[in-house]
């Protein structure tokens, strides 16, 4: 197994805080727009964000919901390991707002095409955009793209990319990892 | 993580605690579900479920079919009343029968004891005991466990009494096995010729006297005095019965705390519970109806991922 670095912790800041300035650029004072970090891992990404709008661009009461997609997951009794669920919490109406769903990375698009449905069960959302730190390129199994990505990477099937935040895993990196 | 350990739910005997933890972690995650605007995930949409209650049902044949929709699974019924079991078809075959129109798993009601168990060794569907005879109720308990651990916050450490007809009772049966297995001490309280003999081996104590056993607990679960059963006079009257055993307003008054208070309904109001407890803010009785949908939810979610799939 060989680790290689993809983005250290300062490289990790640059792109949060790039991430953020241009969620900013496009929703303004966030009055209509909601995040939604996707669960397990979307939620740290979704926090450092919220945390980074709200202390350095001073804006104020920004809504951030975690949303679990495990029972609306497409893969249900075909992989290997049960699926877990995690929690949900949007104590919010998402009728009419924009949403910007945030997760750490995307690979085959599998996990937002549930997410789009997931999200339904909460109202309906005027428009719905894409957020991740990690894009991986030519792995796609739908048509889904991000609106706003940290890095793209290429990596084939059996790379993984892993993304480390320091509340959770220690420290802030992104690594590729050969097995 | 996070699988259960059995392919069927056919009691609480057979199941694990930890078997029972993983299924009150997931029924929290229904139990917000059932709470959104809209109640529907679509986990079990390629699952077909059979309900096949032999024996009357409402409550728990209803919260079944719901926590079915709800799950977006195929759901079909059957009750014997109307069914070719009154022509003399076995178990098996109408089992079979049913099977053969490929369904995944099968919701079971019986009068027999262990019918689900004997089903288990002769069928391939993964079974559900929704209550086999004065057996088990594998659900019931589960949910008034669950139910415990939301308004106490954990049921190991607790004292809980289980009030009434005993003897005839599959939910008693049920509930000393998962209160036993989350740590809390169990006791029974009814009539002596209640009581099944010896039951003092499954590890409870057995009191005779009402007030004593609510001094004690911290939970009542009140049974209801199931008449149907009663092939012989257990008790000389009703009203004798609930002068001793019943629940009401000045018994739970005089006891210097508050206890919680359930029932797994049907209720018999005025016989062993009076109207005023069972609408008090001490009953949890309307919860357990609630947490009963999504404690199923779970259920058949979990045994749902283990079912092998047809790849043809």
């Amino acid at each position: 197994m060989s680790h290689k670095v993809l983005l250290n912790a300062t490289e990790v800041h640059i792109a949060l805080h790039r991430l953020a300035c241009q969620l900013i650029e496009n929703h303004d004072t966030f009055e209509n727009t909601v995040l939604i970090g996707i669960q397990p891992r979307g939620i740290f990404l979704a926090e450092r964000l919220k945390q980074l709008i709200e202390q350095e661009y001073k804006i104020k009461n920004v809504l951030l919901g975690y949303l679990d997609i495990t029972f609306y997951r497409d893969d249900f009794r075909r992989s290997d390991k049960p699926l877990e669920a995690n929690t949900t919490k949007i104590d919010f109406i998402v009728e009419d707002k924009k949403v910007v769903f945030i997760d750490d990375v995307l690979y085959t698009g599998r996990s937002i095409r549930s997410a789009l449905t997931a999200i339904q069960s909460f109202g309906r959302p005027s428009e719905i955009e894409l957020l991740t730190l990690i894009d991986r390129r030519f792995s796609r199994h739908l048509p889904i793209q991000p609106d706003y990505r940290g890095r793209q990477v290429d990596a084939i099937n059996e790379e993984k990319v892993k993304v480390c935040w320091t509340e959770n895993d220690g420290e802030d990196a992104v690594y590729l990892v050969k097995s | 993580m996070s699988e259960l350990s059995v392919n069927h739910l056919l009691g609480i005997k057979y199941i694990t605690e930890r078997d029972i933890q993983l299924i009150f972690e997931t029924a929290d995650h229904f139990k917000e579900v059932i709470n959104r605007p809209i109640k529907k995930v679509p986990s079990l949409r390629d699952i077909t479920i059979a309900n096949l209650f032999f024996e009357n049902s409402t409550r728990t044949r209803l919260s079944f079919e719901l926590a079915e929709k709800r799950l977006s699974a195929d759901v079909i019924n059957f009750s014997a009343a109307s069914s070719s079991v009154k022509k003399g078809e076995t178990l098996i075959d109408t089992v079979n029968n049913i099977l053969s129109m490929k369904v995944d798993m099968v919701v079971m009601r019986h009068p027999n004891p262990g019918a689900g168990v004997f089903l288990s060794k002769h069928i391939d569907a993964s079974i559900v005991n929704a209550g086999d005879g004065a057996h088990e109720h594998p659900t019931q308990a589960l949910l008034d466990c669950y139910s415990i651990r939301e308004k106490l916050g954990d049921v190991a450490g607790k004292n809980v009494v289980i009030v009434g007809d005993i003897l005839h009772s599959r939910v008693a049966l049920s509930n000393i096995f998962a209160l036993q297995k989350l740590g809390a001490d169990v006791k029974v309280c009814g009539p002596r010729t209640l009581i099944p003999k010896h039951i003092e081996k499954l590890g409870v104590s057995v009191e005779t006297n009402l007030m004593k056993a609510l001094e004690w607990c911290d939970v009542a679960n009140m049974l209801r005095v199931q008449n149907e059963r009663m092939d012989i006079s257990y008790f000389p009257t009703t009203r004798e019965y609930t002068q001793q055993f019943g629940l009401n307003k000045a018994k739970l008054e005089s006891l210097d705390k508050e206890i919680v208070v359930m029932h797994p309904g049907p209720i018999n109001r005025g016989v062993e519970i009076t109207s005023d407890v069972a609408d008090s803010g001490q009953a949890i009785i309307l919860d357990q109806v609630q947490n009963g949908v999504a404690i199923r939810m779970a259920v058949l979610y979990l045994l749902a991922s283990k079912i092998e799939r047809d790849e043809g």
